[in-house]
């Protein structure tokens, strides 16, 4: 069976991974290279990255810095950010990306987007697209200018596929960074609209809001940047609590955490003293590979 | 043979994700390049042939770089191991129907065509998907209890019973995952981003060659 992934998005502004809300305010959080190593060992399904701060100021991707973060991932790697070209997309496969995430030049420069399809395959182009609720509509918005685009979202959904997009990445601009869970509603339509694979992105807090994301709606993947950077083994205890509720995704350790309590907000406790006195160790081999 | 000892080639026909191949192999320890020079691969003790594109640009390349004649040299002839990845099995087919109908390397009799999924299933096919084994292969002889690896693909590899040693079901279907002739093998799905499954699949294509 085909499982459903879980996306660890990293906003990258000036080379450091920082915390996104309402696509305003940014608080730092580290280096990505380090980022991704954790990422990687938790065993994260596949990693978004994307530079918010190249397409604004004009810069290309940083290909030093991807090749940094591919050699500690061993997982699949999507990088966004300052593609204006089909020599920007070659340099980024070489540098160790396997897919690139565009917006912006959907707007300025859609022959391009077709090229990057058609040279590297459908499965290589995620397309990116930001919605936001005007009124009882869902709307494709413009990160940039930060307005509606003049298309309803069918019309613009039908374009993105046209230009030969694989993946379809839908971020609610309004639940970015607010814990709110996944846009389910806004999902429900989308997934009508497309037959390419979906990744949802914005407002998810813990376990729960992916349980909520596979349980209600028929897309590919879940992804979150926050909440995946502020706890140890978070990947892990979020897909093992997945888990235990259906077996939907790839457990890459055998921590299953079947025995451990967790609280509402999907974080580890503390087990039972009288549990822990009676601890048996085993000692588990570290497998080399 | 110490693994320092052993060397892997990884072909560079200009498109292909050849970082990430040459990262894993040099994870595992082994000296590794990425080439197309006849000299080199003359030298190499295994060579992989990854595959991030289009078919039709991908073989133009090979054809333009006389990497087919190579290859038919080391591999048909000289019995080079050979592991195909995703567009590199693909490759290894007679003919590919991606975007017209091109010709490919005809090393192991095959067509590629594109998934039509039977049931309600997104094309392309991506994600982690588990493994039917079906032919003992001793690129599987490492694996543990899980069996999934990671598929990006619109288009599968169709052929004889005979040489597929594993298969995975998506959309009603039973695709292709991995195929197998003599020293000849290929898989649809991308072991280098795989984690440790796909480490796991290397370091025995490796050890056994």
């Amino acid at each position: 069976m085909l499982k459903r992934r879980i996306i660890a998005v990293l906003t990258v502004k000036d080379d450091i991974v920082v915390q996104s809300i309402g696509f305003q305010k940014y608080l730092p959080i580290g280096k990505p290279e380090i980022a991704v190593e954790f990422l990687n060992k938790w065993g994260i399904d596949e990693i978004a990255y994307n530079d918010i701060s190249a397409t604004s100021k004009g810069k290309k991707p940083n290909f030093e810095l991807i090749k940094k973060v591919a050699k500690k991932c061993f997982v699949p790697l999507a990088v966004g950010g300052g593609i204006s070209s089909l020599e920007d997309v070659r340099k980024l496969t070489q540098s160790g990306a396997d897919k690139v995430i565009v917006n912006n030049l959907l707007l300025q420069n859609p022959d391009v987007v077709k090229s990057i399809a058609e040279n590297f395959g459908n499965q290589c182009l995620i397309v990116s697209l930001d919605i936001k609720k005007d009124g009882q509509t869902y709307k494709p918005y413009h990160y940039l200018t930060q307005k509606y685009l003049p298309y309803n979202l069918q019309e613009w959904i039908s374009r993105i596929e046209t230009l030969g997009a694989g993946e379809l990445l839908v971020n609610n601009v309004d639940r970015d960074g607010s814990y709110q869970g996944f846009d389910i509603e806004a999902l429900k339509i989308i997934q009508n609209f497309t037959s390419i694979p979906i990744i949802a992105l914005g407002g998810a807090k813990n376990a729960r809001s992916f349980i909520e994301l596979f349980e209600q709606t028929q897309v590919d993947a879940g992804a979150a940047g926050n909440f995946f950077h502020f706890t140890e083994h978070s990947v892990n205890i979020c897909k093992a609590q997945i888990n235990q509720f259906q077996p939907w995704v790839r457990l890459e350790t055998n921590a299953n955490y079947q025995d451990n309590p967790i609280d509402t907000n999907g974080r580890l406790l503390k087990k039972e003293d009288d549990i822990l006195e009676h601890l048996l160790f085993v000692k588990i081999e570290k497998e080399i590979i | 043979m110490k693994y320092k000892n052993i060397q892997v080639a990884i072909i560079d026909y200009d498109l292909g994700n050849t970082y990430s191949v040459l990262n894993a192999i040099e994870f595992l320890g082994y000296k590794v390049f990425v080439t197309s020079e006849y000299e080199k691969l003359k030298k190499a003790n295994a060579i992989i042939l990854p595959g991030v594109g289009a078919f039709e640009a991908a073989i133009k390349s090979i054809v333009r770089k006389e990497l087919d004649k190579i290859l038919t040299e080391l591999v048909l002839q000289e019995q080079k191991p050979l592991l195909g990845i995703c567009l590199g099995m693909q490759l290894l087919a007679n003919t590919s129907e991606e975007n017209g109908l091109h010709q490919g390397l005809g090393f192991i009799e095959g067509n590629v065509k594109k998934i039509t999924p039977k049931s309600k299933a997104a094309v392309p096919h991506v994600g982690w998907n588990d493994l039917n084994i079906i032919q003992n292969s001793k690129i599987y002889s490492r694996l543990k209890d899980s069996k999934n690896f990671y598929f990006d693909h619109s288009y599968h590899f169709e052929c004889e019973s005979q040489y597929i040693s594993a298969t995975c079901n998506y959309g009603g279907l039973s695709l292709v995952a991995s195929v197998q002739k003599n020293n000849i093998f290929g898989v649809q799905f991308h072991p280098e981003k795989s984690q440790n499954n796909g480490l796991r699949l290397f370091r025995a294509f490796i050890e056994n060659s």
